[in-house]
């Protein structure tokens, strides 16, 4: 069985983010970029479905996928540290200011490259945070699509789910090939080893350009667009309110605050 | 322009984001409010849609519609968008409606933009993003513009009118998804938490209980919400996660309880409109950002606000 983990390097969730003023992107140079959180769990949840399926002896592999710029083999070296096998990242210049149509149009072609049973991705990236991507890539490969899971199960050519969501946990399944979204929780990410971080720098990344994939420039990027943003303003931070200690009265004074709001 | 707006609802109930969605649609001129769901959904639906000003509303009802979760509703909408040649969609930013989103999206090769709080007459979307730090104006520059808008945007506004509904029922072609058992959430009689007007939240503070934070929420009418700490610790479900891989709410009141409130959290929460915390932690980063903040056990302020606020209501 071959997996596919579509990841996405990202501006760590932790630091404070700014858009830059000419491109009207997310500023990527000021802060440290990070493997997305929610990603580890997809990586996380192929390495376990290869352990309960005989492992790599039984030739199962786990292949990275991504597309961003050349930095973005740090992040891919994460996922190789944590016991992925190699990884393929998209990169050209033509790609900056890709939206999500782009985006999803680029990995559909390298998921047909290399032609996976089993395609994983986490819910969403922590920057964008659209969380179109997995139904993007149902719509391009003409795939079934199993989201939002926090359990899966894979046997002989089924995939089965538990889909959770606020209307509640469905059971569903799907022969493969299906691509699956697992929320967080559904696992917990492994730390990589030291043996996996040394046997991770002699891991193969391909790097593909537009060009190998038969993408032109005008497709994709700032260029080709589908939306753009038209201006963007920095909101002024919130200042703090009135601070009280409690000491025995404290939930009165809420109380009376909410009163005085009209808000209880 | 032809402005449609996808209709959430639940067996032919329709959501509060559904009236606030017609409202804002309502700028752009003519609204055709489009529902899918199984035969009958769209003519229950239809005094509820005739309240806030529709002028067209056509459903697409298919009996197998709810055995696949967003392929089959995405094919029939994408269709009819397509056949009627709308200008712009709008649809809820909920987990659903974004997969609808995405999939009408490459379906009719078109722009989409998530996650907006505003729609101006014109398509144009104001997002919030960044925890509220930065406001973006963006606008689809290929196809129909689809913009997902987020719960609690607008207030809804009544309009009647008096449309009849039109039914279509295209021939959909279903994916090789099977469910095989589905065990609907128990609500407990609480709203949505993207929906409520109050949230009451939870986190590391609670040690677990959540028992004060409930009271509060149930007395308010309000939703209850967790911090990343709490759900991580499993004293409540990751649905409930406000934060930045969670929900992001911006209800009129939210009350963080035992909340310390790191960047995490309050990319999910920052643009409420009231913000009251409690933390025994007086240097919490949660009060640079509450109107009202109390240094103290929520164990102590709690109950004492529950019963304070029980009692003003009589």
């Amino acid at each position: 069985m071959k997996i596919a983990v579509c990841v996405k390097q990202v501006p760590d969730s932790w630091a404070e983010k700014k858009l830059n003023a000419s491109t009207k992107l997310i500023d990527r140079e000021s802060v440290d970029a990070v493997l997305n959180d929610l990603d580890e769990y997809a990586v996380e949840s192929a390495l376990q479905i290869v352990e309960a399926n005989g492992g790599a002896e039984a030739g199962h592999t786990v292949t990275l996928i991504s597309m961003g710029p050349e930095r973005a083999t740090e992040a891919l070296r994460k996922g190789l540290s944590m016991g992925a096998d190699d990884a393929v990242l998209v990169s050209d210049v033509a790609l900056a200011g890709s939206d999500a149509l782009a985006t999803s149009l680029i990995l559909a072609k390298v998921i047909q490259r290399i032609n996976p049973d089993l395609i994983l991705c986490g819910t969403e990236s922590t920057d964008a945070r659209m969380s179109v991507i997995p139904s993007m890539l149902s719509e391009r490969l003409e795939l079934p699509q199993l989201s939002f899971a926090g359990e899966v199960n894979v046997s002989a050519d089924q995939v089965s789910i538990k889909r959770v969501t606020d209307e509640g946990v469905d059971s569903m399944n799907s022969p493969m090939p299906v691509i699956v979204s697992v929320i967080e929780k559904i696992n917990e990410p492994r730390y990589p080893s030291f043996k996996g971080i040394m046997a991770a720098k002699k891991k193969k990344i391909e790097v593909l350009s537009l060009v190998d994939l038969g993408v032109s420039a005008a497709e994709v990027g700032g260029a080709g667009a589908w939306s753009l943003v038209n201006d963007f303003n920095e909101q002024a931070a919130r200042s703090a309110g009135v601070k009280v200690t409690d000491e025995g009265a404290g939930g009165t004074a809420l109380s009376e605050f909410l009163a005085e709001k009209r808000l209880a | 322009m032809s402005t449609f707006v996808f209709i959430d609802h639940i067996d032919g109930a329709i959501t509060k984001t559904a009236g606030e969605l017609l409202t804002i649609a309502r700028r752009a001129g003519e609204v055709t409010a489009v529902l899918v769901g199984t035969p009958g959904d769209g003519t229950k639906a239809a005094a509820a849609i005739n309240s806030f000003g529709a002028n067209k509303i056509i459903a697409i009802e298919d009996s197998a519609i709810n055995d696949h979760p967003s392929a089959l509703v995405a094919q029939g909408l994408a269709d009819l968008l397509l056949e009627k040649g709308a200008t712009t969609l709008l649809i809820p930013s909920t987990a659903r409606g974004k997969e609808i989103a995405a999939r009408v999206a490459v379906r009719t090769n078109s722009g989409i933009i998530t996650d907006a709080v505003d729609v101006t007459a014109d398509s144009i979307a104001t997002q919030s993003i960044f925890g509220g730090s930065a406001v973006v104006h963006s606008k689809v520059s290929k196809g129909i513009a689809i913009i997902t808008v987020r719960p609690n945007s607008v207030e809804p506004e009544s309009k009647p009118s008096t449309c009849d509904v039109e039914v279509v029922s295209p021939k959909l072609t279903p994916t090789k998804v099977l469910i095989s058992n589905r065990e609907p959430a128990k609500r407990g009689g609480r709203p949505e938490l993207t929906e409520a007007s109050i949230v009451v939240s939870g986190g590391r503070g609670t040690n677990g209980d959540f028992a004060p934070v409930e009271a509060l929420a149930d007395l308010l009418g309000a939703a209850v919400g967790a911090s990343r700490a709490a759900t991580d610790a499993g004293w409540y479900p990751h649905s409930h996660q406000v934060g930045q891989t969670g929900k992001t709410v911006s209800p009129s009141l939210y009350i963080a309880c035992g909340i310390s409130g790191a960047i995490q959290h309050r990319a999910g929460m920052q643009t409420s409109k009231v913000i009251v915390a409690i933390n025994k932690d007086p240097e919490a980063p949660i009060f640079e950002v509450t109107d009202f903040g109390v240094v103290g056990d929520l164990f102590a302020v709690l109950p004492q606000a529950t019963s304070a606020i029980a009692a003003r209501k009589g």
